[in-house]
């Protein structure tokens, strides 16, 4: 079997959450929407306080058009804007954001209707209904996914669904694809015309068995998509990772994958691509993992954007006492959070609750290397973080460029396995700021 | 939930079970069938003298740190691993004051005043036995096995003295009335650790299982050394005998997957590893045909010791996408 270089095998924590069904968490009285839940120019705002919304309107606008790095920003309620002003974003920046006080009568926005593609340009359709629904990176990454599409076109020989999910804990993508596959398969069918490719490939690991068992079945008699089983290894879900472990083929440092002929969108994008087409809906809400040992009951949830996470949080028992350190994205690349008040946006694919001594593991200071060289077996990038860290903790910064530090995409793999408990992928951030700044 | 104080830290937000303490006991875990044969051997004088080193690595260690005001090291257990290894290539005769010495030479010139565990530029142990020969005689005062009256005979008062299987070898001969397979198990003269090939492969073997050691460095510094003597047999001796006594006699196995392996004194790359080796098994065989005392795996392993920054720098690998 193919593979990727390096790379580890957390403990998962995927059973806590893998067998409970999607459930809908009611939209709460208010929601609060960062205009920048995406990669690119932020949205400017197309609303002001005491306008009324639907679901569904434009609030916030692409700061570029078709062709740039940008997304569109929708209401996931109906009611009236209560104020647009900077609030405290997942990021742990201030963003600018829209406040909408629910009027719970779900008026659905008049623009929200089934989009009609046109067969003889099925490309330049399938970009404009991604761009118009704010479709981003879902796993998490959140680039746009408009512009993804585009660089893919005429270059793209191997369109690739990251279904890898190999961060410990999370289960929204693994409930999607159980639970709604067709939508899924359809959403990528799309994608697959829009590139001009005979095939897909939908790319799971190993450990959502019955995921794989069930989209077999589905695609039985049909050659359009291909499932590839990858082994379950972390940071298999990684673009670059995902497109070594299918093709073989390695993206080069600062380029893209439409470089190498790839194209790589998630399974939840392609659901939400294929929700906008068949009802017009843009993306309002997304399926969010509630799970790890600080949460009372771990579940799935398809939570609206712009809710905040105490409310997610309650819909799944609430934290458990001794719970203190919240997670938005998986304990591997996720942020920790420090005011359970900040909103669920794009990118949420999970909130993780850590135990004490989950806590207490990472937060052991008596570190020292004793260079034992395993941060160099594990790491994706085929980098050396301990040259790295040792260079950056002398200023070293020509020796760091030469070490390519900026190739690190800070999976936390080093640090996961150092013995020595050293703070390595902090002092890489540290070592490109230090770049970034001299 | 009531707003009590959430924790926040830059990510990954996990970590791994194994630190350096446990890795350090695997070390320990693999050095134990040496200790055994050892002790089977020699007697209780083996049991002594690794308790003794192993106590004043501990001693040394947490006395200097403890002096110079830094945080206590003790218990990340890799004094014990020095007292251990140094104990194992001494002469099992060796007076212990001359042992506790060499451990203070290893744990306080050698590891701490460069900066402690990761830091020394030098194995330790390697280091503390290349000290001692200080007094040759002291270092070369071998034994034969089961020279002991009883297995409690500490002061192997009517021991016989008697050459070791490397000596007699590069004198131009295959050791007297003993069969590789002797050799092997561990029943010749020697220091007391490194008699058994076969309780060190294990040790070996148990490492490279574990995780704890890649099999680069053990099989290419071994490998290397089979392969050369092979083709250079010395005192008409078949190729074949004299690449067998060679990489089974000595401090060979015991240097190759114990000493030359030590993390903070070997290449981190893989590259730098291979050559790494390679240069210990061409030094080792350098010293062992042309020096005038036929033991090379100390001091090549320490000259290689010195070569790491460099094979690093040397063996940097192409990064994804270059």
């Amino acid at each position: 079997m193919r593979s990727f270089f390096g790379g580890i095998h957390p403990y998962d924590g995927k059973a806590l959450s893998r067998n409970s069904a999607i459930e809908e968490l009611a939209a709460p009285k208010q929601v609060v929407i960062p205009l920048s839940m995406h990669i690119g120019a932020p949205a400017k705002p197309g609303v002001s306080a005491g306008d009324s919304v639907c679901v569904g309107s434009v609030i916030g606008e692409a700061a570029t058009g078709v062709a740039g790095i940008s997304a569109p920003v929708h209401s996931s309620v109906s009611g009236t804007v209560a104020a647009v002003e900077e609030r405290l974003h997942p990021n742990g920046r201030r963003i600018v954001s829209v406040v909408i006080d629910n009027d719970f009568n779900d008026t659905l926005d008049a623009e929200v209707v089934p989009q009609t593609i046109d067969e003889h340009d099925y490309s330049t359709d399938i970009i404009r209904i991604l761009y118009k629904a704010g479709v981003v990176g879902m796993g998490g990454a959140t680039f746009p996914a408009h512009y993804k599409l585009a660089s893919g076109l005429n270059r793209a020989d191997t369109l690739i669904i990251n279904g890898a999910e190999c961060e410990p804990y999370i289960t929204s993508d693994h409930r999607v694809l159980l639970e709604d596959a067709d939508a899924v398969l359809r959403g990528i069918r799309h994608l697959r015309r829009a590139l001009n490719l005979d095939k897909a490939i939908l790319a799971v690991e190993a450990n959502k068995a019955d995921a794989i068992a069930l989209l077999k079945t589905k695609l039985e008699g049909t050659s359009d998509i291909e499932i590839r089983v990858l082994k379950t290894r972390y940071p298999q879900g990684g673009e670059k990772q995902l497109i070594q472990a299918v093709t073989g083929r390695q993206v080069p440092s600062g380029k893209l994958p439409a470089d190498v002929n790839c194209v790589v969108f998630n399974v939840y994008t392609a659901w939400s691509l294929n929700q906008a087409i068949e009802t017009g809906l843009p993306v309002i809400s997304r399926v969010v993992t509630v799970s790890g040992p600080g949460v009372a009951y771990p579940k799935n949830l398809r939570v609206k954007i712009g809710t905040p996470v105490r409310e997610v949080l309650d819909a799944a028992g609430g934290l458990k006492a001794d719970a203190r350190k919240v997670l938005l994205g998986g304990p591997m690349m996720g942020n920790a959070i420090y005011d359970l008040d900040v909103p669920v946006i794009k990118g949420t694919n999970s909130i993780v609750a850590l135990a004490p001594e989950q806590i207490h593991h990472s937060a052991d200071t008596n570190s020292v290397c004793i260079r034992c060289g395993r941060c160099i077996g594990v790491c994706p990038m085929r980098l050396q973080p301990v040259y790295l860290y040792a260079y950056e903790r002398k200023n070293k910064l020509d020796e760091l460029k030469k070490l390519h530090i900026a190739d690190c995409m800070e999976c936390g793999s080093c640090a996961y396995i150092c013995p020595g408990r050293l703070h390595l992928v902090q002092a890489i951030r540290s070592g490109k700021a230090k770049i970034n700044n001299r | 939930m009531n707003d009590t104080k959430l924790i926040v830290s830059s990510s990954p937000h996990l970590h791994g079970e194994e630190d350096t303490r446990s890795i350090m006991l695997d070390v320990i875990v693999a050095l134990i069938p040496a200790l055994a044969v050892a002790a089977y051997i020699f007697g209780i004088r083996a049991l002594v003298l690794s308790l003794v080193c192993c106590a004043s690595c501990v001693v040394f260690e947490w006395l200097y740190r403890f002096l110079l005001k830094k945080p206590d090291s003790v218990l990340d257990l890799s004094a014990v691993v020095t007292g251990l290894l140094l104990s194992y290539c001494l002469p099992v005769t060796v007076p212990l004051w001359a042992a506790v010495i060499g451990c203070g030479f290893a744990i306080i010139v050698v590891k701490q005043l460069f900066g402690g565990i990761g830091k020394n530029i030098m194995n330790p142990a390697l280091a503390g036995r290349a000290f001692m020969f200080s007094w040759p005689l002291l270092m070369t005062n071998w034994v034969k096995p089961f020279s002991y009256t009883s297995f409690f005979d500490y002061s192997l008062a009517d021991a016989v003295t008697g050459a070791t299987p490397l000596v007699s070898l590069y004198g131009g001969s295959i050791p007297q009335n003993m069969t590789i397979l002797d050799k092997l198990v561990g029943q010749s003269g020697g220091s007391m650790g490194e008699i058994s090939t076969f309780a060190l492969l294990l040790g070996g073997i148990y490492l490279i299982w574990r995780g704890i050691i890649s099999w680069r460095i053990p099989v290419i510094y071994i490998a290397t050394v089979f392969i050369i003597s092979f083709i250079f047999p010395k005192g008409g001796i078949a190729n074949l005998d004299w690449a067998l006594w060679n990489i089974c006699s000595g401090g060979l196995a015991l240097g190759a997957i114990f000493m030359a392996t030590d993390y903070a004194t070997s290449p981190v790359t893989a590259k730098g590893q291979v050559f790494y080796a390679l240069g210990c098994g061409l030094l080792t065989l350098f010293i062992r045909y042309f020096g005038s005392y036929p033991e090379g795996v100390c001091y090549s392993i320490l000259v290689m010791n010195s070569c790491t920054w460099l094979l690093d720098k040397a063996g940097k690998r192409k990064i994804y996408g270059q």
